[in-house]
C-alpha cells in the first residue's frame, strides 16, 4: 500500500461517506418503508476502524493540519467503538421512540466526524471547526425527541451555553495567534519553547480562555452547569454517546494542546488545573450522592470522572499520559453500557430513569441487573473491573509527580462515590418490585452488544497490561 | 494624533457604543439596529487593518443578510419589548445576589483582559513565522484553497450537519 496525501483522513472520510449515504437513503425512503440505516452507519464505522488499524505506526499526515499518529488513532478507536455501540443499541430504541432514523444516524455520524478530526487536528483552526461540527450535531441529538419539553429545554440550554463556551475558546485561540503568529500546534510549540513566555500576560490569558472552552466541553466544575440538565433531557443512548464521545474528543485535544504546544508553560497552568481537578472530583461526587434520578446521578459521576482525567494531565508524566488514554477507554466502555441499560429499560411513555424504577430489577430483568452491577462497580472503581485499574494508574501518576493531595482527594471522592453506585445495586437486588408494569423485552442485538461491552470492561480490569502498553507506546511517540 | 488614530478611535467607539446599546435597549428592534451600527464600526476597523475584503464581507453578510433575518424573526415574534421581566425573576440566578456576583465577575474579567492586552509588548509584530499579509480577495482565495483547503472542506460538513439539524428541529410540529 503506497502513501498518499489523503492517508491520515481516510478514517474520517469513511464515516463522512456513511453519513452522506444514510442521508441519501433516507431521502429515497418511502413512508412506512423500513431501511437498514443503522447497518449502513455500522459499515462506515467499521470501515473507519479498519482504516485506523491499518494506519497504525505509519504517522501519516495530511494537508498540514491533520495527523494520524498513534495517539490520535488510539482515541479515534475509542470514539469509533462508542459510535458502533451506540448504533447497535439504538436500532431498537429509534423505532420504539419514533425518532427520525435517517437524521438520527446521520447526525451521529457527523458528530463522530467532528470528534475524530478534533483528535487528529494539529491546527487550532481545525480544532475549532471540528469542535463545532461535533457540538452542533450533538445539540440537535439532545433535542431529537418529538414533543418532549424536557429534551427541547436541555438542547436549548446546551446550545446557548455551548455557543458561549465556543466563544471563549475562539478568543483563546485568537490570543494565542496574537502572541505566536501561527495557529499550527507545532508552530506554537516552537515559539513558546524558544522564548520564555512565562510572564507574558497575553499567553496566560490565552491559556485561561482555552481552559474555559475545553473545560466546558469536558464538563469540569465550574463549567459543568449544563451537563446534568443536558444528560437528563437527552434520550439515554444519546447521553451515553455524548458523555463519552464528546468528553474523549475534547479531552484528547485538550491534552494534545496542553501537553505538547503549551508544555513549556506547565508551571503556569498546572496549578490552575490542579484546583479545577480537585473541585471537580469533590463536587461531582458530593452532589451526585443527593440525586434520585439515575441519569442525573451518572451525569454527576461523569463530572467526577472528568476530574480524574484532569489529574492525569496535571501529573503530566509518562504514567499520567498513558493513564489518560487507558482511563478514557475504560470510562467510555463503562458509561456507554450504563446509559444503554437505562435507555433499554425506558419506554416511549416513561423514561423509567428514576432510582425507584430500578427497585427489584433483578426479578424482572436478571441479566440487565447483573450487567448494570458490573458497570456500576467499574464506575466506582472496584476490582476486577476496568474502572479500578484506570483509577489506580491515574492516582499513581499523581503520586509519581508529587501531587499527593490530589491523589488523596481523588481516592476519598471515589470512596464517597461508591455510596451512590452501591445504592443502585442495593435497589436492584434487595428491594421488592411494587405493582408496576413489567418493562418491555430487550432486543437480542442490544443484549449481545451489552454483553460484549461488559466482557471488555472485565478484560480491561483483569488483563490490562496489553492495552496499557499500547496506550503508553502510542502517546510516547507524540509528546 | 494622526488621522489613522482618529479614525481608529472613532470606529472603535462606534463599535463599542453600538454593542452597549444592543444590551441596554428594552426594545428588540432597536437592539438589532444598534447591532448593525456596531458592525459598521467593526467594518471600519477592518479597513484600517488593511483587509478590505473582510470589511466588505462584514457589511454584506452580517450587517446585511444576517441582520435582515434577525429583524424578520423579531417582527414575526411581534416582540416589541422584553416581557421577561416578570417570570424570570423567579429563577435563582436572577436574584440580586447572583446578578451582582455575575456583574463583579464580568468587570473583573474585563479588567484582566485590558491589563493583559496593555501589558504585552511587541504585539502585532508576528513573533513566529512571518506570513505574507492577506489583503486582497485574490490572496484570501489563494490561502483558502491552498493552506486552508481541508478546513474549508470541513466547514461543508459543519454546515450540512447544521442544516440537517435545523430540519429535524423545525419539522417536529407536523408529525
Amino acid at each position: 500500500m503506497g502513501t498518499s496525501a489523503f492517508d491520515a483522513v481516510i478514517p474520517v472520510i469513511c464515516v463522512t461517506l456513511a453519513g452522506l449515504v444514510v442521508l441519501l437513503a433516507e431521502s429515497f425512503r418511502k413512508k412506512q418503508e423500513r431501511m437498514p440505516l443503522g447497518g449502513l452507519a455500522l459499515i462506515g464505522l467499521i470501515g473507519a476502524v479498519i482504516a485506523c488499524v491499518l494506519l497504525w505506526d505509519r504517522n501519516a499526515t495530511s494537508f498540514g493540519m491533520v495527523t494520524a499518529d498513534n495517539y490520535a488513532l488510539f482515541v479515534n478507536l475509542i470514539i469509533l467503538t462508542v459510535g458502533i455501540l451506540t448504533v447497535v443499541f439504538s436500532q431498537h430504541t429509534v423505532e420504539r421512540d419514533g425518532l427520525p432514523a435517517g437524521e438520527y444516524y446521520a447526525l451521529l455520524l457527523f458528530a463522530i466526524v467532528g470528534m475524530m478530526l478534533m483528535v487528529q487536528a494539529t491546527d487550532l483552526l481545525l480544532v475549532f471547526l471540528a469542535l463545532e461540527t461535533m457540538s452542533i450535531a450533538v445539540y440537535v441529538l439532545t433535542g431529537i425527541r418529538f414533543n418532549d419539553a424536557r429534551g427541547t429545554e436541555a438542547a436549548f440550554k446546551y446550545f446557548l451555553l455551548g455557543a458561549f463556551a465556543s466563544a471563549f475558546l475562539l478568543y483563546g485561540i485568537a490570543f494565542l495567534f496574537g502572541v505566536t503568529g501561527t495557529t499550527s500546534l507545532d508552530g506554537i510549540g516552537t515559539v513558546v519553547a524558544a522564548q520564555s513566555m512565562s510572564g507574558n500576560p497575553m499567553i496566560l490569558a490565552a491559556i485561561a480562555l482555552l481552559i474555559v472552552g475545553f473545560g466546558f466541553k469536558v464538563g469540569v466544575v465550574p463549567f459543568h452547569q449544563w451537563s446534568p440538565d443536558a444528560y437528563e433531557g437527552a434520550p439515554a443512548l444519546v447521553t451515553g454517546f455524548m458523555s463519552t464521545g464528546v468528553k474523549a474528543a475534547a479531552m484528547a485535544a485538550f491534552a494534545r494542546i496542553f501537553l505538547s504546544s503549551l508544555e513549556p508553560m506547565i508551571t503556569d497552568w498546572a496549578p490552575v488545573l490542579w484546583g479545577v481537578a480537585a473541585i471537580t472530583m469533590i463536587l461531582g461526587t458530593v452532589v451526585g450522592v443527593a440525586q434520585t434520578n439515575l441519569k442525573r446521578m451518572l451525569a454527576y459521576s461523569s463530572i467526577a470522572h472528568a476530574g480524574y482525567l484532569l489529574v492525569g494531565i496535571v501529573a503530566g508524566n509518562e504514567v499520567g499520559k498513558a493513564a489518560i488514554l487507558f482511563y478514557l477507554a475504560a470510562y467510555a466502555l463503562t458509561n456507554v453500557a450504563g446509559f444503554a441499560i437505562i435507555g433499554l429499560l425506558g419506554t416511549k411513555a416513561a423514561p423509567n430513569d428514576d432510582l425507584r424504577d430500578y427497585a427489584g430489577l433483578w426479578h424482572t430483568h436478571p441479566a440487565l441487573a447483573g450487567l448494570m452491577t458490573i458497570v456500576l462497580l467499574s464506575l466506582g472503581g472496584f476490582p476486577p473491573t476496568a474502572g479500578f485499574i484506570a483509577k489506580w494508574y491515574i492516582f499513581s501518576a499523581a503520586v509519581g509527580s508529587g501531587y499527593y493531595w490530589l491523589a488523596i482527594i481523588g481516592f476519598l471522592s471515589s470512596v464517597v462515590s461508591v455510596f451512590f453506585y452501591l445504592r443502585i445495586v442495593v435497589m436492584m437486588f434487595m428491594t421488592e418490585r411494587d405493582a408496576r408494569p413489567v418493562p418491555l423485552p430487550v432486543a437480542a442485538s442490544a443484549m449481545a452488544g451489552l454483553a460484549v461491552t461488559v466482557a471488555a470492561i472485565l478484560y480491561l480490569g483483569i488483563l490490562p497490561s496489553r492495552v496499557i502498553d499500547l496506550a503508553a507506546a502510542s502517546i510516547s511517540t507524540v509528546f | 494624533m494622526g488621522s489613522d488614530q482618529l479614525l481608529f478611535v472613532g470606529f472603535g467607539a462606534l463599535a463599542l457604543l453600538g454593542a452597549l446599546a444592543v444590551v441596554a435597549q428594552p426594545n428588540p428592534v432597536y437592539s438589532v439596529i444598534a447591532l448593525i451600527v456596531s458592525f459598521f464600526g467593526l467594518s471600519g476597523l477592518y479597513v484600517l487593518l488593511e483587509s478590505p475584503f473582510v470589511a466588505v464581507v462584514q457589511i454584506i453578510i452580517y450587517a446585511g443578510a444576517i441582520m435582515v433575518l434577525f429583524l424578520f424573526v423579531v417582527m414575526l415574534l411581534n416582540a416589541t419589548r422584553e416581557d421577561g421581566s416578570e417570570w424570570d425573576r423567579a429563577h435563582p440566578y436572577y436574584r440580586p445576589g447572583p446578578m451582582r456576583l455575575g456583574a463583579v465577575l464580568a468587570v473583573l474579567f474585563g479588567v484582566q483582559m485590558i491589563w493583559a492586552l496593555t501589558r504585552t509588548v511587541g504585539l502585532g509584530v508576528g513573533v513566529g513565522e512571518t506570513r505574507p499579509a492577506v489583503e486582497s480577495v485574490r490572496d484570501v482565495g489563494r490561502v483558502l484553497f491552498t493552506d486552508y483547503m481541508f478546513a474549508f472542506e470541513v466547514t461543508s460538513i459543519l454546515i450540512l450537519a447544521a442544516m440537517v439539524g435545523a430540519v429535524v428541529l423545525a419539522r417536529r410540529r407536523e408529525e
